[in-house]
């Protein structure tokens, strides 16, 4: 079975590589800056204990008052997974780094949340729409998109 | 004296026979070789997502079916699990032997129609495709007699199934099971030594292990290329661990892999099928909940291993009927992303092969 | 693992390619609000005028029904009960049409299985616009109807036939092959009907 790790145990152990990038910690999830999100991200995927090679999925969603980014990775060596987030603030131009540069899942993935939700990704080489069409008004999976048929 | 080429750019466009679906490429070709490949998506998206934030969760069950059509059980399934977990709902016994052989059939029947079609772009046209659709078709009269459709079958349920099983099915089924087998061989003896499927498939479109493990395929995609990771070993989900089946894996990740892959998790399907329905118990199949359920605040990730790959629902849950968000983890999407790669440097119709051997599906990409 | 740097451009201008034709796709989606009536009204002129067929029609509309080639237009979840029916045990080449040609030129019926959205819709356009008159089209499925079951979503045309004129509608979720049989004997009787007279109206 694949083991879900604790949040609690992998703040405790980020804190020390990386101090003050872990906002909160729960038992089934880890929120994180965004500044930091790739330092923390590379760490988990290089070092040996963790080796999260896998992306699961990508996905984001709208808290009215922020956006939260959800990353599920998983390491196939030792069958466990891990929940990390990140929130992003602003609403008017919301960005956050991407991890196209480690892991290449996430290239269609972020293409796909720009497209809805209208959050940037720094770094991702081809930002544009992915499912809907260039002139398309608005992301339409906010909470707040005025739109409809 | 030398003659001066230069590229072209090719329109790949949504309508075409042989793309699976409506599915885009924009190809800059050197005479017949792909130089570059630039995929265009998004001609099926129907706002699935969006659309699920109106409906309560119950009323989200039939969009399930409608991602990967060839695969509608495994969409429910999916789907049910999520909600199971972010509900801590539980699931009867019976309900649970039962889900486990309707999975393993549509796995069959989804693999029919992914093996027959990507035989028909290598330019078998029609024989095969046929002969799996009649196979196809058996397996399609068990499905109506449980669930009363042929394709989108809403079947699964929060806690079980919809209904019970009707007598007849089980006669029926141990039939079919009994004749698959032999089909699969003779399919196998018919093609997997076949000089032209040799030919066309071994060595083209070989996906290395790193990469599949770095765009984060699944499925046989993944499994082709050598990585032994299957969610229904790996992650068990409702009762596959009281089962005896094989991973079967390829070694260089070529279309003939993929393919082999998918010939052998037809025949470890039946092995499942045939232990499930020794342990058949009797019992109820379904647990009462409520028409307009309000799981508990919260976030759940539910995952299983379908055909074409690892499905998983994330969603989000604030107290309401309906869901705050739902995500639907698209294997088709994900595995394509390494198309590219696949492509480039080969002859058009070797990209047409690749592009088969994957095994899409548009409504999934899309959603 | 060393991540291969992709190229930022192709030879062609992907983002202007992209911008063009999301212009044409809004442009169509502004033009497309109203349905397109059926085209059925010459059923009632000819009820009223009290036209007999002549053996011609009837030789040409025997000709014209028995052998439609519908064009492989298949966007959606329809599409797989359309290959049921193409296949061996809802055999659709009964009826003259196992040839599903893959040129809209040289087929002279649409039958669309799939939901149309609105990215998809100006390409319908075109595969109808390049087919050769006399055309029909059936609409499959309640997607195809009205929209279906995503009826509401902001990426989907409530139905074929703001887009393209339809002759037939068969309900259903998919509907099964027997009743797409059932539609194509509708338009079947329905061409049988054809008068000479009617033709470029």
């Amino acid at each position: 079975m694949t083991v879900a790790l604790s949040g609690k145990e992998i703040a405790a152990k980020l804190e020390k590589q990386f101090p003050g990038s872990v906002i909160e910690s729960s038992e089934d999830s880890l929120l994180i800056k965004p500044e930091s999100l790739l330092d923390v991200a590379s760490f988990l995927k290089t070092t040996p204990e963790f080796n999260c090679d896998y992306l699961t999925t990508i996905t984001a969603v709208d808290y009215r008052d922020y956006f939260e980014a959800v990353y599920i990775l998983t390491s196939l060596e030792h069958n466990h997974s891990l929940k990390l987030k990140t929130r992003c603030h602003d609403r008017k131009n919301p960005s956050l780094p991407s991890v196209f540069s480690l892991w290449r899942a996430a290239d269609l993935q972020e293409r796909e949340i720009f497209d809805l939700f209208g959050i940037k990704f720094d770094g991702h080489p081809n930002m544009k729409r992915i499912v809907l069409w260039e002139g398309f008004p608005g992301h339409p999976l906010r909470k707040d998109w005025q739109g409809g048929n | 004296m030398a003659i001066k080429t230069e590229s072209f750019v090719l329109n790949f466009g949504p309508q075409h026979p042989s793309t699976h679906g409506v599915f885009r490429m924009r190809m800059t070709l050197n005479g017949e070789v792909v130089v570059d490949m630039e995929p265009v998506f998004g001609y099926l998206h129907r706002g699935i997502e969006k659309v699920a934030e109106e409906r309560t969760y119950k009323q989200n069950i039939p969009f399930t079916d409608r991602l990967d059509y060839l695969a509608s059980m495994a969409g429910n399934l999916a789907y049910c699990l999520a909600v199971e977990k972010l509900a801590d709902i539980p699931v009867p016994e019976r309900a649970e032997h039962i889900r486990v052989i309707i999975a393993e059939l549509q796995r069959i029947a989804s693999h029919l129609i992914a093996v027959g079609a990507f035989l028909n772009d290598c330019g078998a046209f029609m024989t095969p495709i046929l002969y799996m659709i009649r196979e196809r078709e058996k397996i399609l009269d068990l499905f109506e007699m449980v669930s009363g459709q042929r394709l989108t079958y809403n079947f699964m349920r929060f806690g079980g199934v919809s209904q019970d099983i009707p007598e007849e099915f089980m006669p029926a089924l141990e039939k079919v099971i009994a004749e698959m087998p032999g089909f699969i061989d003779e399919y196998d003896r018919l093609l997997a030594e076949n000089e032209i499927l040799l030919a066309r498939a071994k060595g083209v479109g070989i996906l290395p292990k790193e990469l599949a493990i770095n765009i984060g395929a699944s499925g046989p995609v993944l499994r082709g290329s050598g990585v032994k990771w299957d969610i229904r070993k790996a992650d068990s989900y409702s009762i596959y661990d009281r089962f005896e089946f094989e991973i079967p894996t390829g070694t260089v990740g070529d279309c003939y892999d993929r393919y082999r892959v998918r010939i052998q998790e037809m025949r470890q399907s039946v092995r499942i099928i045939k232990q499930a329905m020794e342990q058949l118990p009797e019992g109820e199949v379904l647990t009462e909940v409520p028409l307009r359920l309000r799981p508990p605040k919260g976030e759940a990730y539910g995952r299983i291993e379908a055909p074409k790959g690892e499905l998983g629902f994330y969603l989000v849950s604030d107290y309401s009927p309906n869901p705050y968000r739902f995500h639907i983890r698209a294997p088709s999407l994900i595995n394509l992303t390494a198309l590219r790669d696949m492509a480039v440097g080969w002859k058009i119709a070797d990209a047409i092969i690749t592009f088969g051997s994957i095994d899409i599906c548009m409504g999934e990409v899309d959603r | 693992m060393a991540v291969e740097k992709l190229p930022g451009r192709y030879i062609y201008d992907d983002k202007e390619l992209d911008r063009s034709e999301g212009e044409g796709i809004e442009a169509l989606k502004a033009h497309s609000q109203d349905v397109i009536p059926d085209p059925d009204k010459w059923l009632d002129e000819e009820l009223k005028a009290n036209i007999l067929l002549t053996s011609v029609d009837a030789l040409l509309n025997w000709a014209r029904r028995s052998s439609m080639w519908p064009v492989l237009f298949a966007p959606a979840c329809c599409a797989f009960e359309l290959i049921c029916t193409a296949a061996s045990r809802f055999d659709i080449s009964r009826f003259g049409m196992e040839i599903m040609r893959a040129s809209p030129r040289q087929a002279d019926l649409m039958i669309t299985a799939g939901t149309i959205t609105w990215k998809m819709a100006p390409q319908v356009k075109r595969i109808y616009d390049q087919m050769a008159e006399p055309k029909w089209v059936i609409a499959m499925g309640a997607c195809a109807i009205s929209g279906g079951i995503f009826t509401g979503s902001y990426a989907v045309v409530p139905g074929y036939n703001r887009i393209i004129p339809v002759d037939v509608y068969i309900p259903g979720c998919p509907p099964r092959p027997e009743a797409l049989l059932h539609g194509i004997r509708t338009l079947q009787s329905k061409i049988a009907k054809r008068s000479l007279l009617q033709e470029g109206k």
